[in-house]
């Protein structure tokens, strides 16, 4: 009988062919527009999480802060070395500073930022050597004039020549060998918002002697091993870091704490709360699809009336004239769902080229709103079904 | 006894609407007819005769009376087991030929065979064999846009003859047909009645009732006479 009736429901669609496609663009439409949203969610979601995950996982950045009771002191190779071996689980622990020059070199000026960094720091921060070498321990021991450039200094300075290794580099009045370019690692991958690219890097005793003058860290990377709780390595680190800096019960803490993976899961959480409610209101155009497909139905069934009679005349039970009518309006939806997928599918593509972010195909939201179509056609073409169903076929046959 | 007729209507009676606005179109029919027959059904608007024929094709209940079809008392089936009678022993032909638009004539009348649950095959070849009955299996692929009014009231009956019924019931099956048609319907219906199918029709037009066998009239509710056809007189039955 089921099979009769999906006949029966696809030669009705047939025989109003146009008139079932525009009844079905609402869900078409709907449908598409979840989709689309959804799958543009998960591909900028992606996006930012690689992001994040080149600041390094299970990562996290100390610096000092400002109290009531004046700036927090400034951390020094000391703290770092202590949380370095008296912390267990603790893999690497690397400091840094940060100071605005000008790069110069035959005549090309560009303003960057120098980072004294170690292989330990680069090490923590996925920061890898594309071309060249990195520093050797002999390097950042002696604090040596080597570097390392991103590439937008690479770009900027070395344009289209021989390979800049080996050359000399002027920063402000520092002069450097360059022994290594850096691998290229995007917006966003930066700890201070500064550009990861546009970036030179020199051993982190070098940079503090030459253009900080002091032995005063701005901030330090903590990696961790992933076998340790995040929470409890951060415990452990606060209470070091109290200890080593003498504050009392009670004093706030005059350093703070970002967690990478507090910082990833925030963002994971605020564009997925974006996604579902640019998708529940995507969802909202679907529901209105769903109102047309009954609106389209109320009409059928009041065009067909004498059909109906016809067919109850002939010996259709209630329920299988009800069954007709839901199962045309159920493989309406069925078939805009599929169209919708479709038209998602090309749409989420170009979408997602054009604002370049990635495309992640998401079956389940395919499926869901594939099955949600179909539950749309359940739930809108009942009333007209029913209706249908409860026509009198002595009135039906009569009515013209 | 009930065994002996295959509809028998007693006291039957209908009323339509209540209260003071109440008109009762039935007051008290009492018909037998038996298996083999072909009955016109005659009488002015008005007379019961169309309410008649909706309670005996099981389209609709007596308020009151009974009415054995097949020795089953049918005013105490529900809609659903009314639909099943209409669906296994029944046929309409309808004056204004109801086929569904837009749809071929081979799948109007595979149409009753498809809410029975047969296969394709059988459906196609119980319909082939229907249309070829009523002389239209050349036109089966044709659209009732693309038939003559004649040619669409064939298909109707080719649609009440293919589920092989006992009764088939005839509701004004010319009456939008002219007289050279209307002949050639009340021919087919003639033969088909000659091979066992019982014939129940509704009929204005003295000259078609001459065809059935049994005439009855119907006057102000009740059966005002039953008398033989002439057509029928003339030894029609082989």
């Amino acid at each position: 009988m089921l099979g009769a009736t999906l006949l029966l429901a696809l030669r009705e669609i047939r025989r109003h062919i146009l008139r079932s496609f525009l009844t079905t663009l609402g869900i078409i439409i709907g449908v598409a527009a979840v989709i689309t949203m959804v799958t543009l969610g998960k591909g900028v979601t992606a996006s930012v999480q690689e992001d994040i995950s080149s600041l390094g996982s299970n990562v996290f950045i100390v610096f000092p802060v400002r109290t009531d009771r004046g700036p927090g002191r400034p951390f020094d190779s000391d703290d770092v070395q202590a949380v370095a071996s008296q912390i267990a689980g603790v893999e690497e622990a690397a400091g840094s500073v940060n100071s605005s020059v000008t790069a110069i070199h035959n005549g090309q000026n560009w303003s960057t930022s120098v980072q004294g960094a170690n292989n330990a720091f680069l090490r923590g921060q996925s920061i890898e050597v594309e071309t060249g070498r990195s520093f050797t321990d002999a390097e950042e021991a002696a604090g040596k004039s080597v570097c390392l450039i991103g590439t937008k200094v690479r770009d900027a300075i070395f344009p289209a020549g021989p390979s800049p290794l080996g050359e000399s580099l002027r920063l402000d009045d520092v002069s450097c060998t360059v022994i290594g370019t850096l691998k290229e690692r995007g917006q966003g991958a930066s700890i201070n918002n500064q550009d990861s690219d546009d970036v030179v890097i020199m051993p982190l005793k070098t940079v503090q002697r030459r253009f900080t003058g002091s032995t005063n860290l701005q901030y330090f990377i903590v990696k961790y091993s992933g076998s340790y709780s995040s929470a409890g390595i951060q415990a452990a680190l606060i209470d070091l870091l109290r200890e080593r800096r003498v504050l009392q019960p009670g004093q706030e803490n005059d350093f703070d704490i970002i967690d990478t993976a507090q910082v990833n899961d925030a963002i994971s959480s605020a564009t997925g709360a974006l996604t579902a409610m640019v998708a529940a209101i995507a969802g909202i155009s679907l529901m209105v699809g769903g109102i047309g497909i009954m609106n389209i139905m109320l009409v059928s069934v009041t065009e067909r009336t004498r059909e109906i009679g016809i067919r109850l005349a002939i010996g259709a039970l209630a329920r299988e004239v009800q069954l007709q009518f839901l199962t045309e309006a159920v493989v309406l939806c069925c078939f805009g769902g599929l169209v919708g997928i479709g038209l998602a599918f090309g749409l989420s593509i170009s979408i997602a080229h054009a604002l370049d972010v990635p495309y992640v195909f998401d079956p389940t939201v395919n499926v869901i709103s594939f099955l949600f179509s179909a539950l749309m056609g359940i739930a809108f073409g009942y009333y007209p079904a029913r209706r249908a169903s409860r026509l009198d076929p002595i009135e039906a046959l009569r009515h013209e | 006894m009930s065994e002996d007729h295959l509809i028998e209507l007693e006291g039957i009676t209908k009323t339509f609407g209540q209260g003071a606005a109440a008109f009762q179109a039935l007051k008290g029919v009492d018909l037998k007819i038996d298996r083999g027959d072909f009955v016109a059904v005659m009488g002015p608007s008005g007379s019961g005769k169309s309410t008649t024929m909706n309670i005996l094709g099981c389209l609709d209940v007596p308020t009151s009376g009974i009415f054995r079809f097949r020795g089953v008392e049918v005013q105490s089936l529900n809609r659903d087991q009314r639909s099943l009678l209409r669906r296994r022993y029944l046929g309409f032909v309808f004056q204004g030929f109801n086929l569904l638009a837009r749809t071929t004539a081979l799948e109007n009348v595979e149409l009753p065979l498809l809410y029975r649950g047969e296969k394709a095959s059988v459906r196609h070849a119980a319909a082939m064999k229907a249309l070829d009955l009523v002389g239209l299996a050349p036109w089966a692929h044709h659209t009732p846009a693309e038939l003559s009014g004649g040619q669409q009231q064939r298909v109707a009956i080719a649609r009440a003859l293919v589920t092989d019924p006992d009764v088939l019931l005839a509701d004004e099956p010319t009456g939008n047909l002219d007289t050279e048609r209307s002949i050639e319907i009340m021919e087919l219906l003639t033969d088909l009645n000659r091979r066992g199918i019982t014939i129940l029709m509704v009929t204005h037009e003295a000259e078609m009732a001459e065809y059935a066998k049994t005439i009855v009239h119907f006057r102000d509710g009740l059966v005002e006479s039953v008398e033989q056809g002439s057509l029928a007189s003339q030894g029609a039955p082989a």
